[in-house]
């Protein structure tokens, strides 16, 4: 019986990783818009639904393989990312906080209900891209799936950190959000780069819609909601703007989800997530890797 | 106490009553189509959601998106005591609005410390904290929801909705809403001219959870049956919307935001796919070409009656 629990609890941190690292997928992107422009991006959910939909057309339609369909949404929603950008929040560069907020709350809506009103309410299911395999370590299971999931997204994220730590655009991203005009008066092209970010975290945040669709085997047009802002939630949780706290975020956001299902408790676990956003931005605002920054009068 | 009779105040208050009566003879004399009356209903509920709401974001210059959970809470209890307890109808919407009221104390005080966006994210998680608090609920039905007699005439919403405006109304012109507002205007300048900046937030933050209570248990009465479903985030969003399609910091902005989008989704209720990317549209081009909303911080008032008089009283110096 002992022994039954001690699988009992490896196997909800097996199930918890993959759900955490496609929160984290998305909490990326979240955490670059705001560490660059301050933006809370609520409509990168529904970014995420939209690269599930193209993940979705790529495979059903296009008949493409996994990784080649996995490349098409992030890149449909790459360019879709930065058309956001350029047409809704970039006259609002200079506009108070508040009314970019409901800018991106407004975009948020229209994605959603645009993508009903064009692809329709009804749930579509993914095609099995992948073998129904399962291997067993110990009597925990490990899905196929669970496994390529969680390579793909750990992939991404060191393509990701190389990127910013190592590349000369990675270089102007951090030296933009670190100081946007002084940056500008370096010679760098805050624009580009702004729209960039924008086409990195929306390609992520693609990524995960199709790791999303084929982990829950269903996508609709409201399904970017809730996952989006639970990975708004990690983001938080790891310190908003950080890059290395929206993958921790992600990841515990996702182990302490599948704990709290694991106790029985399912219904309650969208409630978990919130209440720790709540304490998190009571006890520690800045999150878990957060410094404290002092404001000046 | 000579002021209070005002000509102003005169003419507003028989404006009010004679739009009270000519509406409860069109029901009475049932001509008025219950389309019509339901949508004049939904109209006096969304008003004191977008006004109570205003009071919060757009006085005081928080940002509070969690107005449907202060709303579910109201429902809720509300529904509670009249239809499971069986007690009178104003008992149940005063002890919603007053529970809401409480909720919003607690809420308030710890998450009124946060700024801008992460109050907002704060407001957001406690509203669907709250949604999934009733929907695992069997006492009130859970995700089914439960079902309750429908007591709200056009005479109680109206004449609540009346109340409320007005009560809000002259919290902002007093002493209390001028120090919200210095708040909106600069927080830390407030502070420095010793506003005490929690006290005023935590106390506009309740008054509007408060209304966003009441407001809840007359939907809850009025609609048969409640849900937890109802009160997600997107019933955050619209009030949202009305209230920055009016003017923030306006009161008569925001009940002519509730007005205009309560009229407009009855009018698309054909079509809802439409609605809501109309809305959406809508909201995204207000906030690029005109982002203090149709009204700005300005009120619709009747001010040119009140100059009439006072010139009418030099005239007779």
């Amino acid at each position: 019986m002992g022994s039954g629990i001690v699988t009992q609890i490896f196997q909800q941190i097996v199930n918890g990783l993959s759900l955490g690292s496609i929160y984290a997928l998305i909490a990326l992107g979240y955490t670059m818009v705001y560490g660059i422009i301050k933006l809370i991006n609520f409509a990168h959910g529904d970014i995420m639904m939209v690269g599930a939909y193209s993940g979705w057309f790529a495979i059903t339609v296009l008949h493409l393989p996994f990784l080649p369909a996995l490349l098409f949404s992030m890149v449909a929603c790459a360019l879709l990312g930065v058309l956001i950008e350029r047409i809704a929040y970039k006259p609002l560069r200079n506009a108070s906080r508040i009314a970019a907020l409901i800018t991106a709350i407004g975009v948020s809506l229209f994605l959603e209900y645009g993508g009903m009103l064009l692809l329709t309410a009804q749930v579509r299911t993914y095609p099995p891209v992948f073998p129904g395999t399962m291997y067993i370590v110990g009597g925990v299971y490990f899905k196929y799936g669970d496994i390529v999931m969680l390579i793909t997204s750990f992939v991404l994220m060191a393509l990701l950190h190389f990127t910013v730590q190592y590349t000369k655009v990675g270089k102007a991203m951090r030296a933009v959000s670190f100081d946007q005009e002084a940056a500008l008066l370096m010679g760098i092209n805050t624009n580009n780069i702004i729209s960039f970010t924008f086409a990195i975290g929306s390609a992520l945040a693609a990524a995960a819609g199709v790791l999303m669709g084929v982990y829950f085997n269903t996508i609709d047009p409201l399904m970017g909601i809730i996952p989006g802002l639970k990975a708004f939630v990690a983001a938080v949780l790891g310190g908003i703007g950080i890059i290395p706290g929206a993958m921790v975020g992600g990841l515990m956001l996702g182990l302490i989800e599948s704990i709290v299902s694991g106790f029985g408790a399912s219904t309650w676990r969208d409630a978990v997530a919130f209440l720790i956003l709540i304490l998190v931005l009571i006890v520690k605002p800045s999150g878990l890797f957060g410094k404290n920054v002092r404001e000046k009068v | 106490m000579g002021n209070w009779f005002n000509r102003k105040n005169i003419v507003s208050l028989l404006g009010i009553v004679l739009l009270y009566a000519v509406v409860q003879g069109l029901i009475v004399q049932d001509i008025m189509p219950p389309f019509y009356k339901l949508t004049l209903i939904q109209i006096c509920i969304y008003i004191i959601l977008a006004t109570s709401l205003n009071l919060i974001n757009g006085i005081t210059g928080q940002f509070s998106i969690g107005h449907a959970g202060f709303m579910a809470i109201g429902a809720y209890v509300s529904a509670i005591i009249t239809a499971i307890q069986h007690g009178p109808l104003i008992l149940g919407l005063l002890a919603g609005a007053i529970v809401a009221a409480l909720a919003g104390l607690l809420v308030g005080l710890p998450t009124l410390r946060l700024k801008g966006d992460y109050l907002a994210i704060a407001t957001l998680g406690f509203g669907e904290i709250v949604r999934i608090i009733f929907l695992n609920t069997e006492y009130v039905g859970g995700a089914a929801g439960f079902t309750l007699p429908s007591k709200i005439t056009w005479t109680w919403a109206f004449g609540l909705m009346a109340l409320s405006v007005i009560l809000m109304k002259n919290f902002v012109g007093s002493t209390h809403g001028r120090a919200c507002i210095s708040i909106r205007e600069n927080e830390i300048a407030a502070e420095s001219m010793g506003v005490n900046t929690t006290k005023y937030k935590v106390m506009a933050f309740t008054m509007g959870a408060f209304f966003a209570g009441l407001a809840g248990g007359i939907y809850a009465n009025y609609f048969y049956i409640i849900q937890p479903m109802t009160f997600n985030f997107i019933l955050s969003f619209n009030i949202l919307v009305m209230v920055v399609l009016g003017g923030l910091g306006s009161m008569t902005g925001g009940i002519f935001g509730a007005i205009v989008m309560t009229l407009a989704s009855a009018l698309l209720a054909g079509v809802p796919e439409w609605r809501n990317v109309i809305t959406a549209v809508l909201l995204v081009l207000m906030m690029i070409f005109k982002p203090t909303g149709i009204m700005g911080t300005k009120e619709f008032s009747l001010n040119f009656l009140g100059k009439k008089s006072d010139k009418n009283a030099a005239s007779k110096n």
